[in-house]
């Protein structure tokens, strides 16, 4: 997708691959036939937006849309904006990201919402490390604490990247675990790299819900995971492989879907 | 002739408060999230009566709105309250992403907006809310003239479908309007008919311009009084219309003259129907400390204003 554009962030949806699949064919209660309201379903919101190639390539294998759709993507006239969008109506997206740190409030919101309908099933979200410099983040974590919000599990893709370098040296996140539960959650740690791992953990993340306090998820994960040369490096944030570069990521990855 | 006169000062953010509240009891989807200004909102009532459904956000005004955004996913109809100040400038990327493009159902009730905010001064007293709620596409865009409008826009809003900014004030101000007087969004209201010129306004410069024609009406002038509560949508045909009969227009707003109702005025007016047009509103400054008289009389916004503005206008036809 992001080599057919020549645009987008591979490296961070490579990274977040085992999540997407764990949520979509593991963990979440959820429709293909999409309804905005999604109630009696899990939903998902992506806060840091620009890994939308991951979240629509499982969307589409999760039967949402139509896999040659993907071939769309940020083209124009698509459904598949280069930030996911409800404007276009692409089923699964339920609102904008991509202006980074407002995913969380949102979540918390439909969580609430969730509550006051005695909907029993959960919110889930994914935000980036660095994404953990903008000030609402923090907002939101100190209200969903306050409030109890504990319908809602939060994960965090700690990959140490961002779009200027390492985050220690953009801007040093020091001490994350500490801080969300300085911040009143439930914060457990987990390798995302591995399917069957994060299968694991997001069973016992749900497993802590419903008591109190809202759950974060820090999950540990590799930039560019699968592809040698994208592997653990910022430089591959936001740019689209070339020619060659693409039939080298492609051949290092046991299973590529050979319907792209 | 129509004359209007009150007997009653009352804060328009009353208006609000009170509507919320009747409205919370005809629509249980209605819910109540306030950046800890709750007395100040008039919210105090609503969180009463209906503790489930009033959430206390802190001084946290961002998260509200992203939460406002989420809890319209299940069918909630969230009522944020804070300050003008604080409804659009602090959070004008969180209304653009998370409500606006998202086109989520959040109605966004600013209070203390404009000069008349009186002695907080410059910091609070924004003046160019409307004209960055308006930009946004798919925004409906209210500002509310009297306590009882207020009240009417306010529970109108229930039933609108779609992100709005509810634009309303601090101070004591004429209520003038009945009770019963209808309400349509995007529907200009016609309050006075004149034929030499047509004065638009809106929010507490309605009241302002209701003394001007007084005014104007001893030396002669016939003035057609339009407030346009609703900037956005634009009820385009109701300036034409009035315009073609008068042949020129004077606006009157509590905001800058960049961006708010004017410009608006203007657009339609040099697209559709070119006229003369003069505009009474703050030109390219930010207010002070003050008392509300003081300050609209300082900044150019007192009934005199509007007088020179007309017969200015009417010698520009």
């Amino acid at each position: 997708m992001v080599h057919a554009c020549q645009s987008g962030h591979p490296g961070g949806s490579l990274g977040c691959t085992e999540f997407f699949v764990a949520l979509y064919f593991e963990i979440m209660k959820h429709d293909k036939a999409f309804n905005m309201d999604g109630k009696g379903e899990d939903l998902f919101f992506l806060s840091n937006g620009h890994i939308s190639p991951v979240w629509y390539s499982t969307l589409a294998r999760a039967g949402y849309f139509d896999v040659a759709e993907l071939a769309t993507f940020r083209k124009l006239n698509t459904r598949l904006q280069g930030h996911p969008a409800t404007h276009e109506h692409l089923p699964g997206v339920r609102v904008a990201s991509g202006s980074l740190g407002q995913g969380l409030s949102v979540s918390i919101g439909a969580a609430q919402t969730k509550k006051l309908n005695n909907d029993d099933r959960l919110v889930f979200t994914l935000m980036g490390d660095g994404e953990q410099q903008e000030g609402q983040v923090w907002e939101a974590a100190m209200y969903a604490a306050h409030n109890k919000i504990d319908n809602i599990v939060a994960t965090i893709d700690f990959n140490g990247q961002q779009i200027d370098g390492p985050v220690d040296k953009v801007l040093s996140l020091y001490d994350l675990k500490a801080k969300w539960k300085a911040f009143g959650w439930e914060v457990i740690e987990s390798n995302g790299n591995d399917l069957e791992e994060v299968i694991k953990t997001l069973k016992h993340a749900i497993s802590l819900t419903r008591k109190g306090k809202p759950v974060m998820n820090l999950m540990k994960t590799e930039m560019g995971y699968g592809v040698d040369f994208m592997v653990g490096t910022h430089k591959w944030h936001g740019i689209a492989p070339n020619d060659e570069q693409l039939a080298d990521a492609l051949s290092q990855l046991e299973e590529t879907v050979g319907d792209y | 002739m129509t004359k209007y006169t009150f007997t009653d000062k009352k804060d328009t953010r009353s208006g609000f408060g009170d509507g919320l509240l009747e409205l919370g009891r005809k629509n249980s989807s209605v819910v109540g999230l306030c950046a800890d200004l709750t007395g100040s909102l008039k919210m105090g009532d609503f969180q009463k009566e209906f503790p489930n459904r009033f959430f206390q956000m802190g001084i946290a005004e961002a998260n509200m709105m992203g939460v406002a955004a989420g809890m319209t996913i299940g069918g909630m109809i969230p009522f944020t309250g804070t300050f003008a100040n604080f409804s659009t400038g602090r959070v004008y990327d969180q209304i653009r992403q998370s409500i606006a493009y998202s086109g989520k159902n959040v109605k966004i009730c600013a209070s203390h907006a404009g000069l008349t905010l009186g002695e907080d001064g410059a910091t609070h007293q924004i003046l160019e809310d409307v004209g960055m709620m308006k930009m946004l596409p798919g925004m409906t865009v209210i500002v509310p003239c009297d306590y009882n409008q207020t009240k009417t826009a306010t529970i109108a809003l229930g039933d609108h479908v779609g992100p709005a900014y509810l634009r309303f004030g601090r101070p004591g101000w004429p209520v003038f309007t009945a009770p019963d007087r209808p309400f349509e969004i995007g529907k200009a209201d016609k309050m006075i008919a004149g034929k030499d010129v047509t004065i638009f306004a809106n929010g507490h410069m309605v009241w302002q311009a209701i003394e001007a024609e007084a005014i104007l009406a001893e030396k002669g002038i016939s003035v057609e009084l339009i407030n346009l509560h609703t900037i956005k949508p634009l009820d385009e045909d109701a300036i034409i219309k009035s315009v073609s009969k008068t042949g020129c227009a004077v606006t009157c707003e509590e905001h800058q003259m960049n961006g708010g109702l004017g410009d608006s005025v203007a657009q339609t007016l040099t697209r559709f129907h070119p006229a003369p047009i003069e505009m009474v509103a703050v030109n390219d400054s930010f207010g002070e400390s003050g008392k509300p008289m003081d300050l609209l009389k300082k900044y150019g916004l007192s009934p005199e204003n509007i007088v020179s503005a007309v017969e200015k206008v009417i010698g520009r036809k």
